[in-house]
């Protein structure tokens, strides 16, 4: 292996993304874009389901048949409920938007007063402010006043923009990987350009390594710049350490770039792997909670979503910029990355052929 | 311990099958050190192919090829320069900027200044390769293929595309990196550019070598005829001679005569008018006519 070579290559790779300007700046754009229109957009959809936790409850999704809670409750649309054991969990769950609102069930009798529930709703969600008013109009049937109380959210509240932007930064992250690895280098293929390289002592070792140096390296650096764009506009609060966080990010960037080396390893057809790269990519941005939690899915649903890479970045970086979590307290997601980023390359690598 | 040799290259009962098809049938070869060899043969008869498994690009699906002597490693493979018939260039880059890069994946190289020079690339050292005519395209991609200094040049299709003058111009560059002493093998479906460029010619069709000599031992071996030509009106009342073959074509009565001056004489003989008589000398695409019946842009 010689360092030199793979240089040769890293250098060539970042000066067609720099110099190829409409791409460049499409690639700061579009997250920026993203994390505007989203922001407005949440506000004014009528047409998703707000989750509403209860406690003490037996664990996971509650059909509205079985629900502890007047008819009016059961027969709002768009409430779908998840139970909780304890107040802890479901706390956990409404201060990180995983839920929209929380609910204690048979609070009368207890430090709640005359209210038979008592409720916690994030000042700072959307969601939570929709989901509420239909709570508090199920409940009205049960005459005047409403049994229902509602109670501060102690402790920090994470704001949904911080909860949020996270995941349209890691979704950017994976769309950059994915086809700016895969669909190039198949393209790369298909026009000889590859098949130019196999003359060279360039050895695919080489190729794929300076491939997946120079997209972390553009990955890293779009990072920094939309980062600090975002900011300028929207207050975003850090709890954890930049630099684990820069960490998170460069793991979750190298497995995701990783992925990309697998598609990238052989092929000549562009079209065929756009079909695969949707394939992936779209499940893995619904699964992965870039924009709504899972909370409440099925287990299946869950077990798909940790067979990819961007749920544990998204996860470590949650961890790391909502909760002030140390790279210690993440570093089961970080093992996760790593291990997907060695057996993606490692079957890349293996796979990779010059011209077919 | 490699055999010293004065071939340079050797191909050993090489074929190629895809499925049922034999694009490449059970080739050998052996091509000298410090020559144009020349790959003649219409398009579809197996000439990328083979010499991509020359290359090291394909493998044979049996068979061997040897570099003097020996098998290719990736040593000797840095000594053989490659000019593909069709290679896209690393994008946004600019002429120099892609020379640089190529001549820094060897350990050893050519001096790029002087390398610019020979393939007259220094005027548009500066252009982008997205910006480059097909001749100084083709003129970069010849100079990528000396850019590690190689002692085998392999040009595929080196002139396909160009118009008339780039392709002199191409060939011009060609003679003087023969004039260097490197060793050449050039594949074409131009009989011009094969008679001019090449030593030694192998003709191939449909997967296999059916013919290989200097243009000379082509010639003599397989075309010995010169064709004399006059139009049809010319012919009228007169009859043919029986020894001179003959044949219609494009308006015109075509004779064949082993000698030039015998066939004037024996159609001056038998009072043929000869004012519009046009001598056509033998040549690689009458040769490739004789061992196929086809022509080679058939």
């Amino acid at each position: 292996m010689r360092l030199r070579r793979i240089m040769v290559m890293f250098t060539a790779r970042n000066r067609e993304f720099f110099r190829d300007r409409a791409a460049f700046g499409w690639n700061f754009f579009f997250p920026f874009l993203l994390v505007v229109g989203f922001a407005i957009m949440f506000g004014s959809d009528r047409h998703q389901s707000f989750k509403i936790g209860l406690f003490p409850q037996p664990a996971g999704p509650i059909a509205a048949e079985d629900l502890p809670m007047p008819p009016g409750v059961q027969e709002t649309r768009y409430l779908s409920f998840i139970g909780f054991s304890d107040q802890a969990s479901g706390m956990m769950r409404l201060q990180h938007h995983k839920i929209d609102l929380l609910v204690e069930v048979g609070a009368a009798g207890e430090a709640a007063g005359p209210a038979n529930y008592r409720y916690w709703v994030s000042d700072t969600s959307p969601k939570g402010y929709i989901a509420e008013r239909l709570l508090r109009e199920g409940l009205r049937a049960e005459g005047d006043p409403l049994p229902v109380e509602r109670a501060p959210i102690q402790g920090y509240q994470v704001p949904y923009i911080d909860w949020l932007f996270p995941g349209i930064l890691a979704m950017n992250m994976m769309f950059s990987a994915l086809y700016g690895v895969g669909f190039v280098v198949v393209r790369y293929r298909k026009n000889g350009v590859l098949k130019r390289l196999k003359a060279t002592p360039l050895s695919p070792f080489e190729y794929l390594t300076a491939q997946m140096l120079s997209r972390l390296f553009l990955l890293m650096f779009s990072l920094v710049i939309v980062w600090i764009c975002c900011a300028v506009i929207f207050r975003f609060r850090v709890v954890g350490s930049y630099l684990d966080l820069l960490v998170a990010f460069l793991l979750g960037g190298a497995s995701l770039t990783a992925m990309g080396l697998v598609l990238a390893a052989r092929g000549t057809s562009e079209e065929f792997t756009n079909g695969v790269l949707n394939f992936l990519s779209w499940p893995m941005m619904f699964l992965s909670e870039v924009w709504f939690s899972l909370e409440g899915a099925p287990e299946w649903v869950r077990q798909v979503a940790a067979c990819f890479p961007l749920t544990h970045l998204l996860s470590a970086v949650r961890e790391i910029m909502n909760e002030g979590a140390t790279l210690t307290a993440v570093a089961p997601q970080l093992a996760i990355l790593t291990l997907m980023t060695v057996v993606f390359l490692t079957i890349g690598a293996l796979r990779f052929s010059w011209t077919r | 311990m490699p055999r010293q040799t004065s071939t340079i290259l050797q191909l050993r009962q090489i074929s190629k099958h895809y499925g049922e098809v034999r694009a490449v049938d059970g080739v050998d070869l052996e091509i000298p050190a410090g020559i144009c060899f020349g790959l003649l043969g219409p398009n579809g008869a197996g000439k990328t192919t083979l010499i991509e498994i020359a290359e090291g690009i394909q493998a044979p699906t049996q068979g061997e090829v040897l570099f003097q002597g020996a098998a290719r490693t990736a040593a000797t493979n840095a000594r053989m320069g490659i000019m593909f018939q069709s290679t896209a260039l690393l994008d946004f880059m600019s002429v120099a900027e892609t020379l640089a890069a190529f001549r820094r994946l060897y350990d050893h190289g050519a001096d790029l200044e002087d390398l610019s020079a020979l393939c007259h690339l220094s005027e548009i050292a500066g252009r982008r390769t997205t910006d480059l005519s097909g001749g100084q395209r083709q003129r970069l991609l010849l100079a990528l293929a000396l850019v590690n200094r190689p002692e085998l040049v392999f040009l595929d299709e080196p002139s396909t595309g160009l118009d008339p003058q780039a392709r002199h111009n191409l060939w011009a560059i060609i003679e003087d990196i023969k004039s260097q002493g490197k060793t050449i093998v050039l594949t074409t479906h131009y009989m011009e550019e094969a008679e001019h460029l090449c030593d030694t010619i192998a003709i191939m069709d449909r997967g296999r070598i059916i013919a290989n000599g200097t243009v000379d031992q082509l010639l003599k071996a397989h075309c010995p005829e010169v064709g004399i030509s006059i139009p049809i009106p010319a012919t009228a009342g007169r009859a043919m001679p029986p020894d001179l073959p003959s044949h219609e074509h494009n308006g015109r009565v075509k004779f064949l005569a082993s000698d030039l001056n015998r066939g004037l004489n024996l159609l001056l003989a038998n009072g043929f008018d000869l004012s519009e008589l046009q001598v056509h000398p033998p040549n690689l695409e009458s040769v490739f006519l004789n061992l196929t019946g086809r022509h080679l842009r058939e």
